[in-house]
């Protein structure tokens, strides 16, 4: 159960015996990242908090998808993505246009509406669209829309990302590539009104599968379906890593010219991390939905795809726990200084971005591994 | 007559009008070690960029074993059971000595193979035995970064015998190595070279004697001339473009 299998060499780990506090502190730190971070999510933080602070936590925590899906394909695959909120956009929509159709259907002033086909929603209406368009109709059923967040988003991201590499299209052109994609992404749904709900996004999703999503057992249950969910992607991801694949992965990232002569197809291997990623960055965006209950151009267009490379970088883009601390950390600071030092954020992140690659390039799961290392050198 | 595991036909290709390798015709035979000479420029590396699929040529055929490999890209190449080292040592930094040969093991290179590839017996075995062979037995555990450049070029030799290739193809094998280091890298080539063939590039003359079947002398992207060590050397042609200028 240890963190950074990569870089933490067995042999730096001195018996037991004499072993300082300090550094006994930092092994089990890093030896028991998950369980640790797993007590914090599921017992610690549900225990301190009251449902309104534990939403808002839960508005971070849907975020620290994304920033673990980056360690995996910036971090391990060396895939740096300016365009993880493509891919949390199109969960959160797609789970908003769930939830929609389910309260449009529930309303009875909807249904006068839709021409005598299935009830359009409000915000269709107001933009002079009377028939449901058809890629909107299969969302009114929970076995499309579910299996679809989960699907789409990541075949998506496999085939963009294959494409790309197979023509040898990487580094900081497909950077690029990502970013132009998620800045057309939010052009697209704020220009597509009359479809997306524009800029305001699409609101008053009050329930999913028929349950209320706004009451304070709601809050609670969304809560702890994120956490485990979020446990199991790390877990997922921790798996991959520690697998061969974890290791082409770095030899991709190292030496990519080189992996093609040991006989890997690096193209595919990178599609799939990248896929990955684009899976968990779907799933925060489906549970982002259904915490705050709305889905807005504003969570997938190029400054939120920015804001969770910095999470990851802060956290660590090398530690798929480390990216979580980062996610949240850095999530929380956002509200705080956005509420009470308005216009400061941008430059504060800004900063960050300079900061952290240049003096905690491994961030903050890189100062762990630096006490660990300085404790066990003054042994 | 002997089985051509590999037949290079008319090949050319050229960068910008320069022709680097012009019309070649270049075969090696089954367990054959050939070794491939000539000044710099002579469009030596160019040759063997071109077998292993890292250029594509303008014009002729690469066939091994049936396939042709100018229509194929690289990991397929390496997949049919041809092997590269590269003129610097090009080993995986970040991983283990044990991890870059494991990386090799020539089974499960596909993205779900890979995910669920377990490192038993049979690999670890392989893995210690290669180990032992290149020097490095008692490196299994540092990462490749730590390595002398020397071990580097040791540890790429071992990632190709992981790979088991039927032909290796090694440019400059003992470039920038001790004397020392290159009389074991000398036995262990000879080594390698038991039941595959390998065509190597070298300039150290020394070494080519002691190793070589049979030479081809490159000279501005043509075969110059082509035969035994002792042929090779007494020929006019090849004394004039070594030493005439």
């Amino acid at each position: 159960m240890k963190d950074l299998p990569i870089s933490s060499p067995r042999s730096s780990t001195p018996p037991a015996a004499a072993q300082s506090p300090g550094l006994r502190a930092t092994l089990l730190l890093e030896r028991y990242s998950v369980v640790i971070l797993a007590l914090l999510l599921l017992v610690a933080i549900p225990a301190v908090s009251g449902s309104f602070r534990l939403g808002l936590f839960a508005k971070y925590l849907s975020f620290t998808f994304c920033a673990a899906g980056l360690v995996l394909t910036w971090g391990y695959g060396g895939i740096l993505s300016l365009g993880q909120g493509i891919f949390f956009g199109l969960g959160s929509y797609m789970m908003a246009m769930y939830m929609k159709l389910e309260a449009t259907s529930a309303d009875p002033a909807a249904a006068v509406f839709g021409n005598g086909g299935p009830p359009v929603p409000d915000f269709m209406t107001w933009n002079s669209i009377d028939k449901l368009p058809w890629w909107w109709a299969p969302f009114e059923h929970a076995w499309f829309a579910l299996p679809a967040i989960v699907i789409l988003p990541t075949l998506l991201a496999f085939i963009l990302a294959y494409a790309n590499f197979r023509k040898r299209v990487g580094g900081v052109y497909f950077s690029i590539v990502t970013l132009a994609l998620a800045s057309i992404m939010s052009i697209m749904i704020i220009g597509q009104q009359g479809y997306t709900g524009g800029i305001n996004g699409i609101t008053n999703l009050p329930t999913f599968m028929g349950y209320s999503v706004q009451s304070d057992t709601a809050v609670y249950v969304l809560y702890y379906v994120s956490a485990c969910l979020l446990l199991v992607a790390i877990l997922a991801g921790r798996f991959i890593l520690k697998s061969r694949l974890g290791k082409v992965l770095i030899a991709i990232r190292d030496r990519e010219d080189r992996i093609r002569f040991s006989g890997y197809d690096p193209a595919l291997f990178k599609g799939f991390i990248f896929a990955v990623a684009a899976l968990f960055s779907a799933i925060g965006g489906a549970m982002f939905t259904l915490q705050v209950g709305f889905a807005s151009p504003s969570v997938c267009g190029i400054v939120p795809s920015i804001e969770m490379v910095i999470y990851a970088a802060v956290g660590g883009r090398l530690s798929l726990v480390g990216a979580v601390y980062g996610a949240i950390l850095v999530g929380a600071a956002k509200s705080f200084l956005s509420e009470n030092f308005v216009g400061f954020w941008l430059y504060l992140i800004g900063g960050l971005f300079i900061f952290v690659p240049m003096f905690l390039p491994k961030g903050l799961a890189g100062v762990i591994e630096w006490l660990r290392e300085r404790q066990g050198a003054a042994q | 007559m002997t089985q051509m595991i590999l037949s290079v036909e008319n090949l050319t290709v050229s960068f910008d009008g320069f022709k680097a390798v012009d019309d070649l015709n270049f075969y090696v035979e089954e367990n054959e070690l050939h070794v491939v000479i000539g000044p710099n420029g002579a469009g030596k590396t160019t040759l063997l960029d071109m077998i292993c699929g890292k250029t594509k040529p303008s014009y002729g055929t690469i066939a091994f074993k049936g396939l042709n490999l100018e229509r194929m890209l690289e990991y397929q190449i390496t997949r049919a059971g041809v092997g590269r080292k590269f003129q610097n040592p090009l080993v995986y930094e970040d991983l283990t000595v044990a991890e870059n040969l494991e990386l090799s093991y020539p089974k499960k290179r596909d993205v779900i193979g890979c995910l669920f590839f377990h490192r038993d017996e049979t690999v670890r075995d392989e893995i210690d035995r290669i180990a032992h062979m290149i020097f490095l037995a008692d490196q299994l555990d540092r990462k490749a970064a730590q390595l002398s450049h020397g071990q580097k070029q040791w540890l790429e030799i071992g990632m190709l015998l992981m790979q088991d290739p039927e032909l290796l193809l090694l440019d400059e094998p003992v470039a920038g190595m001790s004397a020392k280091e290159r009389e074991q890298t000398g036995a262990l080539l000879r080594e390698i070279a038991k039941g595959r063939s390998v065509v190597v590039i070298e300039h150290d003359m020394e070494f080519v004697k002691s190793v070589a079947h049979k030479v081809t002398v490159l000279h501005q992207g043509k075969k110059l001339a082509e035969g035994t060590m002792d042929q090779v050397q007494n020929d006019p042609r090849v004394i004039e473009v070594y030493l005439g200028h």
